[in-house]
């Protein structure tokens, strides 16, 4: 089922989620809604959902439109993150309740029902499960089950809200590569929630990136990482260094700073920044370079350096232990600093930071 | 190994118990229950002992016990089952809506508790007479309250009613929206919903809820004695009956009466946890 959102705006009370959004996914694309939290992109998924209406747009699908449908008649698979399972059926029953609550005179017979169940318990490699409560089960259990239900009505557009959000790192990676093996055999449109880079590009044909309310870029994940659209997506992607350039023809200059590996950028002479991140910056010991070492910590594989420069402030690099030279990077030494990759954006078009959305990237866990 | 058994012994350790004043409060605690609760209680049922069964068995068998002990009983059915229905409507409105005055309905709920019986009796003998407010339209309608089984009824459910609706309120309250959600989007509509994945979430609590109503529906005896005339075999409840034979200075008569009714309620009190058990079998299953 191909989607489409068109101009779609949402508010709670004063706070704006969606401030416009127009996305067009295509039938069988596996895409993920990437963003740090507040940035819109569960309010998204509950409006194709239909647990959410939002203030204007248009959400169509198969040239449809679903807007004027009910959640219950738009045939969709959704899982949740904490699973929402209900506590009080075994796996069979859970899965069975998509189809077991239909009118009676769509209602599969109770031997088609079982069948179909068993056939996912295969499927999803859960069938030792079936008897069990769902407090009996692990969370990456629990999301198989979860995961099961929802595939039971064959639904037409399959969601899931930070699928993963809750398990831990190993398992994660396990039910990755499993969620992808699922979603390439039974065909469906597939939308993902989170807000985990890794998760996002490892598993998606294309991953939106959402910031506050807006579509800041869609892409795959190369082109995010190398080329982001905006300073929201190069810091969220881990561009937390910010330095101050001029731009002259094509070429940044900056104090004490070595630009010659970056490519030439058609942009207006003048002031701009540039985003890099500290594992793109690699400091050479300068006597006459006016950034000095401040801090140096190691975490055995990596050094962490924090620099200064009077004039533009700190900035962090992070340089392999074992990078010849290296040793001689200790507090009080004078360097400049030699980029091997960043982007360049008029200064025009930087806003400060408003909230650091870098958080969010380290933070494993969602919720406790 | 050498080297441990060389060193000079060490002094055993000692667990100590993080939180303080555990045998201080435990202490107070047991006392306290044992002086309140279980010495009353055992009295009691010495007094039933020393009575013997035959004269036990003759007192409660006597026409006017055992009419006593249906009109309570069948009383306290009436109020469980209408406070069964309302307290779990009252429930999921003060937990699933907002609107203007839910606060002051919430407070409200906690009047039974607080309202002295005797209050409550009076104004709802008030209210329900030939010539109160809803007895003015009762009474024509050949509906009478006061003096009857029903009026007794009445009184039991009102002062019972907060049990089912504070104990279903935080169960409702504590239920992840997500589950209905979830259930919406696998189709299932509002009332299934509610009977196939809210019901039994609340199950065990509502059935609490019932069965402590129930039993406090059968001691009720301040509002009770106002509105329901006492007439025996007719509206007189077993709690009062034992009052009277306390009265008349017959020990045995009253505390064989109050035997019979501790019996209703540890039986029910035993039904209660069988069932709450039953209905979170689920839960249990995990440990």
């Amino acid at each position: 089922m191909s989607i489409t959102i068109a101009g779609m705006t949402k508010h709670f009370g004063q706070t704006e989620v969606l401030r416009g959004i127009d996305l067009g996914i295509e039938k069988g694309e596996l895409v993920s809604l990437l963003g740090p939290s507040g940035s819109g992109k569960t309010t998204l998924l509950k409006i194709i959902a239909g647990l959410e209406w939002p203030d204007s747009g248009r959400l169509a699908v198969d040239g449809r439109d679903w807007l004027g449908l009910a959640a219950q008649d738009r045939r969709i698979g959704f899982v949740f993150q904490h699973y929402a399972l209900f506590p009080h059926m075994t796996v069979r029953d859970n899965i069975a309740f998509g189809l077991t609550v239909r009118p009676r005179a769509e209602r599969p017979g109770n031997a088609i029902i079982a069948a179909r169940v068993d056939e996912l318990l295969r499927f999803l490699q859960i069938a030792h499960l079936a008897g069990r409560f769902p407090a009996q089960l692990s969370g990456g259990q629990r999301q198989r089950v979860a995961l099961g239900r929802a595939l039971a009505i064959e639904p037409k557009v399959l969601l899931l809200d930070e699928p993963f959000g809750a398990l831990d790192a190993a398992i994660r990676r396990d039910l990755r590569r499993w969620l992808r093996g699922v979603h390439d055999e039974t065909g469906s449109t597939t939308i993902f929630v989170t807000h985990d880079q890794e998760e996002a590009f490892e598993l998606a044909d294309r991953v939106v990136v959402m910031g506050e309310g807006r579509i800041e870029q869609i892409g795959h994940a190369d082109v995010i990482h190398d080329h982001p659209a905006t300073p929201f997506v190069a810091r969220f992607m881990g561009a937390t260094v910010e330095l101050p350039v001029t731009l002259q023809a094509g070429r940044a200059e900056g104090a004490g700073l070595d630009l010659a590996a970056l490519p030439r950028r058609a942009l207006p002479d003048g002031p701009a920044r540039l985003f890099a991140r500290p594992g793109d910056i690699l400091p050479i010991p300068d006597v006459s370079g006016p950034w000095t070492v401040v801090t140096r910590a190691s975490t055995g594989a990596e050094l962490r350096l924090v620099l200064t420069h009077p004039a533009v402030g700190e900035a962090a690099a992070d340089v392999p232990r074992r990078t010849p030279g290296s040793a001689g990077l200790v507090p009080g030494t004078p360097v400049r600093l030699l980029l091997e990759a960043g982007t360049i954006f008029p200064a025009a078009r930087v806003t400060p930071i408003a909230a650091n959305p870098t958080h969010d990237l380290d933070r494993k866990e969602a919720r406790p | 190994m050498t080297a441990a058994t060389a060193q000079p012994a060490l002094p055993p350790i000692r667990a100590r118990r993080v939180l303080p004043g555990f045998t201080l409060s435990l202490g107070t605690t047991l006392l306290y229950l044992t002086l309140i609760v279980l010495i009353p209680v055992i009295a009691l049922i010495l007094k039933g002992v020393e009575m013997g069964p035959e004269r036990f068995w003759r007192i409660v068998s006597s026409p006017r016990a055992v009419a006593a002990f249906q009109i309570t009983l069948t009383a306290a059915a009436i109020a469980t089952l209408f406070n069964a229905i309302y307290g779990l409507l009252m429930a999921w409105v003060l937990v699933r809506y907002d609107f203007w005055g839910k606060r002051l309905l919430d407070a409200l709920m906690d009047v039974p508790f607080a309202l002295p019986t005797a209050v409550a009796g009076l104004s709802l003998t008030a209210l329900f007479s030939a010539n109160g407010w809803f007895g003015a339209v009762l009474h024509p309608l050949g509906v009478p309250v006061v003096y009857t089984l029903l009026g007794i009824a009445v009184a039991m459910a009102f002062t019972s009613v907060p049990f089912v609706v504070r104990t279903v309120q935080p169960v409702l309250e504590d239920m992840d929206p997500a589950l209905e959600q979830a259930a919406v989007t696998l189709g299932a509509r509002p009332w299934t919903v509610f009977t196939r994945v809210v019901f039994p979430a609340i199950l065990p609590a509502w059935l609490a809820g019932c069965t402590t109503a129930f039993a406090r529906s059968l001691g009720e005896f301040g509002a009770i004695v106002f509105i329901a005339g006492n007439l025996p075999f007719r509206t007189e409840i077993a709690a009062l009956l034992a009052f009277i034979r306390l009265e008349e200075f017959d020990y045995n008569g009253a505390a064989a009466i109050a035997l019979v009714l501790l019996g209703f309620a540890l039986v029910l009190l035993l039904v209660s946890n069988l069932l709450q058990f039953w209905a979170s079998r689920h839960r249990e299953a995990v440990r």
